[in-house]
């Protein structure tokens, strides 16, 4: 085999006086770095640093390091387009990648502030007050219609629309990602923390597997262009329904599952034949326009006895006028994935290039909703990339009802952000069939993870909330007068509607 | 050509306008615009008090209960309205008219006399007071909207008189609408309460229902008009809060034409009221559930019917729910409603003494007006205090079909709020 040109991006050291020699790196990295012979031999090339090996041995002699090898400075020419160049001439491919697009774009949450009350209004303690998080999703009526009830009370009139709402005690929800490109023990652990938690997970484009059916209250059944496991069953036992249309990481484009992963389990879900390749065409070949999606909206309301249908899309350019064209299609919720969401496999060039900030895309679809007078109609979740309770709070001000989360998802399953999902060999064992690999998760422990996760950021919620004086989250959602920007330009700040700090 | 603003809604930038006059009385009208630049913060004390048998009582009750709570405000701005305080003109709209100067005056004037019958023109009956200088113009018209311009403008008298308050504050340069409802009047102004209610001889008026402000404002100017309470047609209200939801109460009211251009929560929270009750039709304890929500935990123990009922206004009146401390006395024609925030961040006050309600920031204005009271007690947070007037009109709106945007202009006189297309 000819040589690469491609240098190793990390070193393996390992402090040979301290090791144990007991063998236990090679079998915890799952992407066979490591040989033995009398000693751990560690084939750089392969590293993906996602510490696994790390974590796991014993002896703690195991340290990555960057690779520093100098190149030639050159501003135009970073060492990774170089390294771009070399291996698209080795292989003639498209270099797929894993997680979300890592490029220094300015991340507009980092230059949003909040609020807080000061002598004029008093901030709220949340340990001592009530500090209300609970969240519908779904359509609401424009207006609340009553009669009397007869008994000097009110009751509704022509019937509950609340009651297709979706409650959510925290308005978080966990991201779609589809079994096959996740594990089930993943699926596992989401779903039972789903239900702990009061919110939902979203089975992604891959199926429901029968052992999450008794958590099916909380879960959104996903039917993205391949109609993976899509059957009448699946569309009744899900608390929602949502329409993939796109994903933050690659929009427009459609998705590759390699036959290697797609074992029995898998192939039984996805109803696909064992071993074949599972692809997900890049548009849905029935929505060809916004008027076939209204029609696959109804039919699947029409399948479902009329439960709440959202539809989720990439954020890209003219993503104002698409939602607005969702909600006037009949959705009940809008999903924005954002150019920062991750992936289990994409092509890079997409992932890198393609799409918009999540921020901008909630402070334009916000204000277009509310500019038609349609925003009661769909609720907006937020995803792609919200990293902490901050980013939370602040899609929450800029206009989002709820966020999803994906990728912090599995960093609470101890995802390292390596990168490699796209291969399939996941030390961590999330991002893979290998049942060496996925029995790394316990669902137990995974759910007990991601339940502490929520909770953590809820809490951060209410204190946010409470420093801002009111006692509801609704209260916060597109209250952008609570945000200031620091250092970005008038324009920016113009579309985001946010004044800068100081005004 | 006759120039008919009220028949073809001209935009208002048509109109003449007067900027080339000098002030007589040494001080500019600030335009609410200019007040709107940022949020104003602030305190104040209120009151309000309703006979629910109708009995008059003097105006001096009011003042009496503002007095006491002198301490509330700084002197920048006090006020009341009256309910039932014009007996000899029950049916007619009374205008309370502010005038920079008698050019303003010429104007308004001008629009009364070709839309409308005025029964009687006369300055407001005022006394020299201490503490009160640099007053505009005051005058009030009792009148009807003339029946064929009624007519021919195919709107109801309502419509008709909010489209006339709209017009002169937005584009009469100089002139303000203090209030413009039947048998009632507000008299506000630049001073403490007690200065403002000696000043209108409100000792004078008797009334079934009264409100009274006292503001404490932080960062505005006095200004006569900008003093509390706001009216349109009979409503009037008055408030001491800061509506930490502001953000995105006024986006929600945004949604639906109005234009929040004071920048002041009692706008938002007036709005708020006008969306509820009058294009929602919610009846008023509804309202309130709305805009002060009961909290989850308790909606989530109420019988079936009823959870079903606050959850729908939760989830949809969310974003208009008013979140932060306040108080809100609103008085109409028939009665008044005194509504506290969702966990009671500031003081409300309530009490009765026979068919006499009240309500009012602290405790000592009750004992300065009621002599026995029979019950005083503090209204639970989001709990509404509501006094109705016996065998008076409800519902409170007459008949009204105009656009938030005409409503939000009326209200506020910053005509870029009529450019505001309605959405569907
Ligand atoms: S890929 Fe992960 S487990 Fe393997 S050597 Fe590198 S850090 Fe260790
Ligand atoms: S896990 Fe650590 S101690 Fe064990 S062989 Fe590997 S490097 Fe040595
Ligand atoms: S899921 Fe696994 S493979 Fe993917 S980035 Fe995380 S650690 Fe790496």
């Amino acid at each position: 085999m000819p040589i690469s040109l491609i240098q190793p991006e990390f070193k393996v050291k390992i402090d040979y006086d301290k090791c144990h020699k007991c063998g236990r790196c090679v079998q915890q990295c799952g992407w066979g770095v490591y040989s033995f012979n009398e000693r751990p031999i560690p084939d750089d090339s392969k590293c993906r640093a996602c510490h696994r090996c790390v974590t796991y041995c014993p002896a703690h002699c195991i340290n990555i390091t960057k690779n520093d090898l100098a190149y030639r400075t050159n501003d135009h020419w970073d060492p990774a387009l170089r390294k771009a160049v070399w291996r698209q001439a080795e292989t003639g491919g498209v270099m797929l990648t894993g997680m979300g697009n890592d490029k220094p774009y300015q991340n507009i949450f980092d230059h949003l502030v909040l609020d807080a009350c000061q002598v004029t209004n008093p901030s709220i303690d949340p340990l001592r007050e009530p500090m209300e998080l609970r969240t519908y999703l779904g359509r609401k009526p424009d207006n609340v219609d009553v009669e009397p009830d007869g008994q000097g009370g009110y009751r509704l009139k022509g019937g509950d629309s609340i009651s297709k709402n979706i409650k959510l005690n925290t308005p978080i929800i966990f991201s779609p990602m589809s079994y096959g490109s996740v594990s089930l023990n993943v699926h596992k652990s989401l779903a039972m923390a789903a239900e702990r938690l009061g919110i939902l997970m979203n089975t992604g484009e891959g199926g429901l597997h029968a052992d999450l059916y008794p958590y099916q209250d909380n879960v959104i059944v996903q039917v993205a262009s391949g109609r993976f496991g899509v059957n009448p069953e699946y569309l009744n036992r899900g608390a929602a329904i949502e329409i993939k249309v796109g994903q933050g990481a690659k929009p427009g484009i459609g998705g590759h599952l390699p036959g290697e992963k797609i074992n029995k389990e898998v192939s039984e879900t996805r109803m696909i034949p064992q071993g074949s390749d599972a692809i997900s065409p890049a548009p849905h070949h029935d929505i060809y326009s916004i008027e076939d999606l209204r029609q696959l909206i109804y039919s699947l309301k029409e399948a479902s006895g009329y439960k709440t249908v959202g539809v989720k899309i990439a954020a890209v350019h003219n993503v104002a006028a698409i939602a607005s064209g969702i909600v006037r299609a009949g959705a009940d919720y809008v999903y924005l994935d954002g150019f920062r969401g991750g992936t289990g496999a994409a092509p890079q060039i997409i992932r890198d290039n393609v799409g918009i900030p999540i921020e901008i895309a909630i402070a334009v679809v916000d204000q277009r909703l509310r500019d038609e007078g349609i925003r009661n109609q769909a609720s907006i979740i937020a995803a792609g990339s919200i990293r902490s309770s901050a980013d939370l709070a602040k899609a929450i001000a800029l206009g989002a009802d709820a966020v999803g989360i994906g990728s912090t998802a599995l960093m609470a399953m101890g995802c390292h952000l390596c990168q490699g999902c796209h291969t399939g060999s996941c030390s961590w064992g999330l991002t893979t069939q290998k049942p060496e690999l996925t029995r790394r998760v316990d669902p137990e422990w995974g759910a007990e993870r991601l339940t502490n996760l929520v909770n953590a950021w809820s809490h951060e919620l209410q204190e946010i909330l409470g420093a801002l004086g009111v006692n509801a989250v609704e209260s916060l959602r597109g209250s952008r007068e609570r945000l200031r920007a620091i250092g970005l330009d008038q324009q920016t700040c113009e579309i985001l509607g946010v004044k800068p700090a100081g005004m | 050509m006759e120039f008919n603003p009220l028949l073809e809604r001209m935009p208002t930038s048509k109109l003449p306008t007067f900027s080339d006059r000098e002030g007589v009385f040494g001080f500019d009208r600030p335009s609410y615009s200019e007040e709107a630049l940022s949020k104003i913060h602030g305190g104040c004390g209120l009151m309000g008090i309703c006979d629910e048998s109708g009995t008059l009582m003097s105006g001096v009750e009011a003042i009496k209960a503002m007095a006491v709570q002198r301490d509330r405000g700084n002197g920048l701005g006090g006020g009341f309205a009256g309910y039932g305080i014009y007996p000899e003109f029950p049916e007619h709209f009374c205008f309370h008219m502010m005038y920079h100067d008698l050019k303003a005056k010429e104007d308004a004037e001008a629009i009364f006399d070709q839309y409308f019958v005025v029964d009687l023109a006369e300055p407001m009956p005022t006394r020299p007071t201490k503490g009160i200088t640099d007053a505009p113009l005051l005058w009030r018209y009792f009148l009807n909207p003339d029946p064929h311009k009624l007519e021919i403008s195919e709107m109801s008298p309502e419509d008709f008189i909010v489209h006339t308050v709209m017009l002169i504050n937005s584009s009469v340069d100089g002139a303000f609408v203090a209030s413009s409802g039947k048998n009632m009047g507000a008299f506000k102004g630049v001073g403490f309460p007690e200065e403002i209610g000696h000043y209108f001889r409100l000792d004078e008026y008797e009334g079934h229902t009264w409100v009274g402000h006292n503001r404490f404002p932080t960062n505005t100017p006095g200004w006569w008009g900008g003093a509390h309470p706001f009216t349109l047609l009979d409503w009037s209200i008055v408030h001491n809060g800061e509506i930490s939801s502001y953000g995105i109460n006024s986006r929600y009211l945004e949604a639906f034409g109005y234009k929040c251009s004071l920048g002041t929560d009692t706008e938002v929270a007036a709005y708020l009221f006008d969306l509820l009750l009058r294009r929602h039709k919610l009846p008023l304890e509804l309202a309130c559930k709305a805009l002060a929500s009961p909290l989850w935990s308790e909606i989530d123990r109420m019988p079936a019917e009823e959870q079903a009922v606050m959850r729908s206004l939760r989830a949809v009146y969310g974003p208009g729910m008013l979140n932060g401390p306040f108080a809100i006395v609103l008085g109409f024609n028939g009665g008044m409603l005194a509504l506290n925030d969702r966990i009671k961040l500031r003081p409300l006050v309530a009490a009765r003494q026979g068919t006499r309600v009240m309500v009012a920031s602290e405790e000592s204005a009750m004992r300065e007006v009621l002599d026995a009271p029979d019950r005083v007690w503090a209204p639970k947070a989001g709990e509404p205090v509501i006094a109705r007037v016996k065998g008076m009109e409800w519902p409170i709106h007459g008949d009204l079909h105009l656009s938030a945007s005409e409503i939000s202009c009326a209200v506020t006189g910053v005509d870029s709020s009529c450019e505001i297309v309605e959405v569907s």
